[in-house]
């Protein structure tokens, strides 16, 4: 059965490099093997699957994935209607989910096409020749990768004081040489460090590596080995955010006017607030009396106006969409207030953000569970 | 006592309440003079309060119902002079009596003062000596109605007792004094037995209708029509003003049923009688009317025009009339009804006499009338 399930596969796609369909394979394999043996081997020799730790890859296999997902590939793209030349993975990652539609809320279990390195975990090739011995001559340590890197990196030291002893003997030793740019990386965490060596190290070993990498940065003439560094350092993300603050346009009649959008459980809203001095408001192109009936949803337009002491000053055009009465009025408020932002200072801006009249509210509906009757409320408890 | 609480011109107010009384004579007649005095253009958003011998016979029914919770709370009655009332004041002034009457209506949105701009005119024909027709809603004659008999004048028609009597007593109430003077002009034939002739004072048709409660309604009729009948003649000493709030009832739908059978409104002799008053084939008065949304039946909440509430008949058979729209208050008159909320000391908490709390009041409120009074109200 599993073999007539790759075939099925294999016709439709071309064999693409799918995770499924590559256990298939395997599976198919060892049964046909099994099944081609069934004759000579007794079931006391049979193989102990479990007992082999997780699955092993050979290089050919691997090898054949990667050929299989490239015609796959191919195919793909010919499908698409595409260049097949050009067919980048954000092109398959679009084309699968388009072929694919898939409601599930995991993205990771959703149908993928990648590369097999991506998908297959790295294995080391075999360790040892034919005759036994092992090729590398740190393989007795246990973590022939860690050790030799921290070797490679003891070497580079050494070879640094040599470069300075040679520049202090020819009189050109200098402190004030370039440094290396360590601002916008961060050190491998232990996880990436271990997905690298592809072994295991413990957070003592980790600590060493890191105390010599940071001994070899405080040399004065590290700029030498700054590309080796560089490997394993990884770029910073965005840092802390400074909040954006919407610049004030003028429009044509020269009134300055700032534009920001607010967001609050399902309600979307839009404002564009305007330096005329007059009061007015318009919710949806209806009066703001109008749309909102409730004394406590203008409250809440009204609050940050009033907080800053500016009530009479603006003019408010403002839409809004999705939610209820309340999240409406809550998403208004926050994007009013990230609109006044433009027109106050810096000391002012931090009273706002002190108020909390600019975080966004990330209190959202929770989802109701199965075996309970709401989001926390259980089912009547009955004795008996 | 006349009294007129001025609010400073110009927008910078001192924080103290700066609020003039003038005394003037109580006489009738001089309070009138005052009062005609105090209707021009200069005392616009200032309060005049209402004589107490005005307020009772002239206000029975009429004003909305908050307005009438806050007149006994502050043991009087004060209007706020408007430009739209002050308007249609102004026409009825100028307008030629020979021609036939003319129609105003006050429009706009919810709370924005349209009842009161028409019980400030009817006020203002009060003075005047004129007999008022003030009907306080005519959306009460097309709802909730408990009993609806078949006309004895018209079988196709019903009538509403209930309804009826009830307006004829205040209708007494309000033009007492006038109703001995006026005479019928026709007879009316109420029963076998009872019938009124020709030449006896309104007063006893009026005590008619209210006592022999099944013919209510013929007696409401008959009104309209003699009182009708005989303004239009050129030796009348009288003006007749017809007042209705909410006159889209007239040509709306209505939600009276009949042995399960929604009743037309042409089968509504007050109605009927109503809309005929509504023509202006008569001369010698005045019609002023207001359009509601509240009280309205299956119309949408955001309708204010009067195209959209009288709907396509009753907006051809009011054609020609004056619209006159009342609008949210003013900056002025917003502070002339604060500084009047502040004077009556009505609110209490500290920081609603602050300037910061004016303005707060003023932006929740969006400066609409009746939400400034809630809003007030638990100040």
């Amino acid at each position: 059965m599993a073999a007539s399930c790759v075939r099925t596969v294999g016709s439709f796609l071309g064999k693409c490099g799918n995770c499924s369909s590559s256990l298939n394979t395997v599976t198919s394999q060892l049964s046909r093997q099994v099944l081609s043996r069934q004759i000579c081997v007794s079931t006391a020799l049979k193989k102990n699957l479990a007992a082999g730790g997780p699955e092993k890859f050979t290089v050919e296999f691997i090898q054949k994935q990667v050929e299989e997902f490239d015609i796959g590939k191919r195919h793909l793209a010919n499908m698409m209607g595409e260049d097949p030349e050009n067919f980048t993975q954000e092109d398959i990652d679009r084309s699968i989910a388009y072929l694919f539609p898939s409601g599930l809320f995991e993205k990771k279990a959703r149908p993928l096409m990648k590369h097999p390195e991506e998908i297959f975990p790295k294995q080391r090739a075999v360790q040892w020749g034919a005759d036994g011995r092992p090729f590398h001559f740190l393989f007795y340590t246990g973590k022939q990768s860690y050790y030799s890197l921290m070797h490679k990196l003891y070497s580079k030291i050494l070879n640094i004081e040599k470069h300075q002893d040679r520049m202090r003997a020819k009189g050109l030793f200098s402190q004030d040489t370039k440094e290396i740019s360590l601002d916008t990386s961060r050190w491998l965490t232990k996880e990436e460090l271990e997905v690298l060596l592809v072994e295991t190290i413990s957070s003592n070993n980790y600590d060493r590596f890191i105390q010599l990498m940071e001994r070899l940065l405080s040399m004065p003439y590290c700029n030498m080995e700054e590309e080796f560094v560089l490997h394993y350092r990884r770029p910073l993300e965005a840092r802390s955010k400074k909040q954006m603050v919407p610049v004030p346009e003028r429009d044509d009649k020269g009134v300055a006017f700032s534009t920001s959008d607010g967001r609050r459980k399902t309600s979307n809203s839009s404002v564009v607030l305007r330096d005329c001095g007059s009061g007015r408001i318009t919710v949806n192109g209806q009066e703001y009396l109008h749309y909102f009936p409730v004394l406590q949803d203008r409250e809440q337009l009204m609050f940050p106006l009033q907080f800053m002491g500016l009530l009479g000053r603006f003019d408010l055009q403002c839409t809004v969409s999705g939610g209820g009465r309340s999240s409406q009025a809550g998403a208004l408020r926050l994007a009013i207030s990230r609109a006044l932002l433009s027109f106050l200072s810096e000391g002012e801006q931090e009273t706002m953000r002190q108020a909390g009249l600019l975080t966004p509210d990330p209190r959202v509906r929770e989802r109701k569970k199965p075996g309970q009757e709401g989001a926390r409320r259980k089912f009547t408890w009955k004795k008996r | 006592m006349l009294h007129l609480f001025y609010s400073s011109s110009s927008f910078d107010f001192p924080l103290s309440l700066s609020v003039e009384t003038l005394h003037v004579d109580p006489k009738l007649t001089s309070a009138s003079a005052s009062f005609q005095a105090c209707q021009s253009e200069k005392h616009l958003g200032q309060f005049y309060t209402l004589p107490s011998a005005h307020f009772r016979p002239l206000f029975p029914h009429g004003l909305p119902y908050r307005y009438q919770q806050q007149v006994k709370t502050f043991n009087e009655a004060c209007f706020m002079v408007r430009p739209p009332a002050l308007e249609v004041i102004s026409y009825l002034k100028k307008a030629d009596y020979s021609k036939p009457a003319l129609r105003y209506l006050f429009y706009g949105v919810k709370g924005s003062g349209k009842t009161m701009s028409l019980c400030h005119a009817v006020h203002f024909c009060y003075t005047q000596g004129w007999v008022v027709l003030h009907i306080p809603d005519a959306h009460l004659w097309v709802k909730n109605c408990k009993e609806l008999l078949p006309s004895s004048y018209n079988s196709a028609r019903f009538d509403q007792p209930l309804q009826a009597t009830t307006w004829l007593r205040n209708f007494r109430t309000t033009n007492e004094h006038l109703l001995s003077q006026i005479k019928t002009k026709r007879r009316y034939v109420w029963t076998k037995r009872e019938s009124t002739d020709e030449g006896r004072p309104l007063g006893e048709l009026v005590n008619q209708g209210i006592s022999r409660v099944k013919s209510s309604s013929d007696v409401v009729g008959a009104l309209m029509k003699d009182l009708r009948l005989q303004s239009s003649q050129p030796g009348a000493d009288f003006r007749l003003v017809v007042a209705v709030d909410g006159v889209n009832a007239l040509w709306g739908r209505s939600t009276i049923k009949k042995e399960n059978k929604s009743v037309d409104l042409e089968e509504l002799t007050l109605i009927h009688n109503l809309k005929k008053l509504m023509k202006n084939d008569w001369t010698g008065g005045a019609i002023i009317t207001t359009l509601s949304q509240t009280g309205s039946l299956y119309t949408p909440k955001s309708a204010y025009l009067p195209q959209e509430l009288l709907g396509e008949t009753g907006f051809d058979s009011m054609d020609p009339f004056i619209p006159v729209s009342v609008p949210n208050y003013s900056e002025k008159e917003f502070e002339s009804a604060y500084l009047y909320y502040l004077d009556r000391k009505w609110l209490q908490h500290p920081q609603s006499r602050t300037e910061d709390g004016k303005k707060e009041l003023s932006f929740l409120s969006s400066k609409n009338p009746s939400m400034l009074d809630r809003i007030c109200g638990f100040l």
